[in-house]
């Protein structure tokens, strides 16, 4: 195989990668992840609340590409690729970064990108009545959907979504989504 | 009526509804991919109590996690308490935990409170 893995390895070091996953995102795999990540963030003593808000951010990114790949390979099954995704969690002296990384169909790229500036140019407040205004809507199913992830993550990191859309062929795009939660409050 | 007990998993949390003693609990993690299965139970039980509810609901939420998926079903359990509620046979008050430090959990219980009509009462849980 034509790749140098101590490069890889030489690049989560300097990026602070705790942890790093390609492949089929399954319910198990999240599972055994959760856990993975639990223990680390007890070994490393943070302070319940941040244990906490790290833990429900990674539960949201996590199940949102959970739902999404699952989205996508029902339009095109056939493709291997788009049943795969990627993500990494990484720390530094001041955040936590959640990064993630899957295919979804070029199409999505309007509405997705205008749900999130929208939620980008919220203020705290405004987050909190979009949050219960599409919680109190009947039409957003307990599957998912509607972006509350996206305004629940926005809510409890109170920083911006970071995302970036990478054209892949004529049908589809690799959309990433770059999360950070800060643990260093003072 | 029967009682409904399950144990905790790591992705759902222990459920305690006993008829007889109008006792309504959660307690634990609700982070499953597709809460709707989990939940759909205790709404159907939730219906039946409410034909013969009893003179006091005791209403015991203590979640330490909860996903965006269950966020909905738990508002669904709310909705069904309110229904119940507005008839007027039963006491009901929503004992809604949080750990002493945990803002986001006391903020969503105040986002529940903003929704529904039953009477709220945060509980702060003082680690020792």
């Amino acid at each position: 195989m034509d790749l140098d893995i101590f490069d890889f390895y030489d690049k989560m070091e300097q990026s602070n990668i705790l942890l790093s996953f390609k492949g089929e995102i399954t319910s198990e795999l999240l599972t055994s992840i959760l856990q993975i990540m639990e223990s680390k963030l007890d070994n490393f003593e943070e302070k319940s609340k941040t244990k906490k808000k790290v833990y429900n951010v990674l539960v949201e990114c996590l199940q949102n590409l959970y739902h999404h790949v699952d989205e996508v390979a029902a339009v095109d099954d056939k493709s291997k690729r788009a049943k795969t995704a990627i993500f990494m969690i990484g720390k530094d002296d001041e955040n936590y970064y959640i990064m993630t990384g899957n295919y979804v169909l070029s199409q999505k790229i309007g509405p997705l990108t205008e749900k999130m500036e929208k939620i980008n140019a919220m203020s705290m407040d405004e987050l909190k009545a979009l949050y219960i205004e599409i919680l109190n809507n009947d039409q957003f199913s307990s599957k998912g959907g509607g972006g509350l992830g996206l305004v629940d993550i926005a809510r409890r990191t109170g920083h911006k979504l970071g995302y970036n859309f990478k054209p892949v062929d004529d049908e589809y795009s690799f959309f990433s989504l770059d999360i950070k939660i800060t643990h260093k409050f003072d | 009526m029967e009682i409904i007990r399950i144990a905790a998993t790591p992705k759902t949390p222990m459920i305690h509804f006993d008829h007889a003693k109008g006792h309504i609990e959660l307690r634990g993690r609700s982070i499953p991919e597709n809460s709707l299965e989990f939940y759909k139970g205790l709404l159907d039980w939730l219906e039946r109590y409410g034909n013969s509810p009893q003179a006091v609901t005791d209403v015991q939420v203590q979640l330490e996690y909860f996903n965006t998926s269950s966020s909905k079903c738990i508002l669904d359990v709310f909705k069904a308490l309110e229904g119940i509620h507005k008839k007027g046979k039963t006491k009901m008050t929503i004992h809604w935990y949080y750990e002493e430090d945990d803002e986001d959990m006391l903020e969503a219980g105040g986002d529940y409170e903003a929704i529904v009509t039953v009477p709220f009462e945060k509980i702060v849980i003082v680690e020792e």
